[in-house]
């Protein structure tokens, strides 16, 4: 009963949240419902098969790819789809649905150990742990130690993990059940040394073992290879997704491995994953004024790098958009964690509050760029297609001006 | 300058690395390559001998663990030591300036011994300094105004041996007025940004350290730098 009146009063929130044009209104209904009743999460997520996904980059997608697999059930599916990840985000998407017997949460890094408390889940799903907005977030070391101690002693869970990340695998080891995923690691920046003993950690391809304590990459049971999964009983499967990028093949081998705990097999699900083709914005394509655009998000270096990975090779050029407002980190410096020099060979034009940051770090790689004002500016400049990549407050500015393409 | 090119080393960048700490090293070189001095860039990972043949060390920051295990191996390898000793120049960030210091605080804020090269201890304050900074420097070292950005939760205190880098105009910085420190050619700071690349002249002032007096850099490859340093300056002012 309390839990119904406050997810009604939040309900009631979100709605004139939407009315009066701030946002998608799930935010502020979770906040004050969640004020109404402290307890609300857990009330909503009593008798429900919970699974939450975090890690610093794939969330949303992850939790998409995985709420489309499901749907091979035939049953509803509670979901936080357009990244509200904390806990009144949570609340909201729960409240939403709440017939629906599945729930597939993105949860913020930092919120994790809270919200298993409250939510009981049944799948915990970890993608990675890089460097992000670290003016705001716990450092990732200290996260990951976080992460291990929420696992210890919490029955029926099972973790999904990248056994290929070793912060991610070393925190995941002290769960009680495990898949383990290659999905790979394309940066490694936070992770050269061992997160138990902290030695320079021996790494052979996605291999890796620390020399002087027993900490090593565990077997693995699902495996991203090439263009392929190999489910966990050896099979290999063309993945051929609509979502392009070595990330989110790494993203779509979780989902299966997430979704057969379930008893979906690969061949029930992938025919769903391929059908997703853009996430909350993220890799749509949309005109405007004539040109293709494809808009690419990412927040971090670990992230710019997996989407050097998605965008046309030259001359096709490309907008680069950099904020630094709360949501996206006030401190710019991550952006010479990046190396641009892939972007040779094309044009370059940077926009956002922070382009100057941008310029600075570009002409110290040698790399030709134009200051422009905005995507229309970019857009006026060049002819044929044009690929865009911002951080996120820059990308949401991008979307209000293309008209919120979803 | 002739012979062989300025020796440019980075310290542990696999535990002492976290936001752009890259960046002061490509800023460095890059200074470099303007005033016409060759470079050559080595990175010494942790399980790596330091040498002691390098010409400016760079330390960057990190998390706790790192940088108490970065403090024992420093210690034990005895490279960076002795290279300040012969005269090296060493520019340290973040946690890496705590460790040049006598001791620092670890992951309980227990005081545990650093590398002594320069005369700071550090402890960890009450709360998390984290935003622009600005700060005026000593003006026995001629610069100007430096802008950064700082995340950390230290306190230092300099002793006798040291004297301040700068003044807070706005931030926290050593959690007394001043910010960063520098003895000799040993010099710490704060400051991420990072600091180099918002301050090329710091990054000029480790290099004549290095190699004396500097040929001029043309203007038109110090443009962007000095529009981002008037943007920052200006918008940290306010």
């Amino acid at each position: 009963m309390r839990a119904r009146l406050a997810t009604t009063v939040g309900g009631a929130a979100g709605r004139l949240s939407r009315l009066a044009g701030r946002g998608d209104g799930s935010v502020i209904g979770g906040r004050i419902g969640l004020w109404l009743e402290p307890d609300l999460l857990s009330m909503l997520a009593a008798g429900r098969q919970v699974i939450l996904v975090t890690g610093t980059n794939g969330k949303t997608t992850t939790t998409r790819l995985i709420t489309a697999g499901l749907g091979a059930l035939g049953q509803a599916v509670a979901s936080n789809g357009f990244g509200a990840n904390m806990e009144e985000g949570l609340a909201a998407a729960l409240g939403q649905a709440p017939n629906a017997p599945y729930a597939v949460l993105e949860v913020d890094e930092k919120y994790l150990p809270r919200v298993i408390r409250a939510t009981a889940p049944r799948v915990v799903v970890l993608l990675n742990l890089s460097r992000d907005q670290m003016d705001r977030a716990a450092e990732i070391w200290l996260l990951a130690r976080r992460w291990r101690d929420a696992f210890g002693g919490v029955p029926g869970m099972r973790v999904v993990a990248n056994a290929d990340d070793p912060l991610v695998a070393w925190a995941a080891a002290s769960a009680a059940s495990v898949t383990w995923v290659s999905a790979g690691q394309r940066w490694r920046e936070d992770s050269w040394c061992c997160p138990q003993c902290g030695s320079h950690l021996r790494r052979d391809g996605d291999d890796w073992r620390c020399g002087e304590c027993s900490c090593a990459r565990p077997r693995v049971s699902w495996v991203l290879d090439g263009g392929k999964v190999i489910d966990s009983a050896g099979r290999a499967h063309e993945l051929d997704l609509a979502l392009p990028g070595r990330a989110n093949r790494a993203n779509a081998v979780v989902a299966l491995a997430v979704v057969e705990v379930f008893g979906i097999t690969v061949a029930q699900a992938l025919p769903r994953l391929r059908e997703v083709t853009s996430v909350a914005g993220r890799y749509t394509q949309v005109e405007r004024r004539g040109r293709p655009l494809r808009l690419l998000l990412a927040k971090n270096p670990a992230g710019w790098l997996e989407a050097f990975d998605v965008v046309d090779p030259p001359p096709t050029p490309i907008v680069l958009a950099v904020n630094a407002q709360e949501p996206d980190g006030r401190d710019t410096s991550w952006l010479w964690d990046v190396d641009y020099r892939v972007l040779r060979g094309r044009r370059v034009f940077v926009t956002g509050e922070r382009r100057l940051d941008l310029a600075v770090r570009l002409e110290a790689d040698g790399i030709g760029f134009e200051l422009v004002d905005g995507i229309d500016d970019a857009v006026d400049r060049v002819e044929g297609r044009l690929d865009v990549l911002a951080n996120y407050t820059a990308f949401q500015q991008i979307r209000a001006t293309l008209g919120r393409v979803s | 300058m002739t012979g062989r090119p300025l020796r440019l080393v980075w310290v542990y960048p696999d535990l002492l690395s976290t936001y752009g700490d890259r960046g002061n090293l490509i800023v460095l070189e890059r200074r470099a390559r303007l005033h016409g001095i060759p470079t050559q860039a080595i990175g010494v990972n942790s399980d790596q001998r330091v040498p002691s043949d390098g010409d400016i060390y760079l330390m960057g920051g990190g998390e706790d663990l790192p940088q108490i295990l970065a403090a024992r191996r420093l210690r034990a390898d005895g490279g960076l030591r002795a290279a300040a000793a012969s005269g090296a120049v060493v520019f340290a960030v973040c946690a890496g300036y705590q460790l040049l210091g006598t001791e620092f605080g670890g992951v309980e804020g227990q005081p545990l011994p650093g590398l002594g090269l320069l005369d700071i201890r550090s402890g960890r304050g009450e709360q998390r300094s984290v935003g622009e900074i600005l700060a005026d420097v000593d003006p026995a070292l001629g610069l100007p105004r430096l802008t950064g950005f700082e995340n950390h939760q230290g306190v230092t205190h300099l002793g006798p041996g040291a004297r301040p880098l700068s003044r807070t105009v706005r931030g926290v910085g050593n959690g007394d007025g001043t910010e960063g420190a520098y003895a000799g050619r040993v010099l710490g700071t704060y400051l991420h940004g990072p600091a180099l690349v918002r301050n090329p002249a710091l990054a000029d002032l480790l290099l004549s350290w290095a190699v004396g007096p500097l040929r001029p850099v043309a203007p038109q490859d110090e443009e962007w730098a000095r529009r981002l340093r008037g943007e920052r300056l200006a918008a940290a002012a306010t």
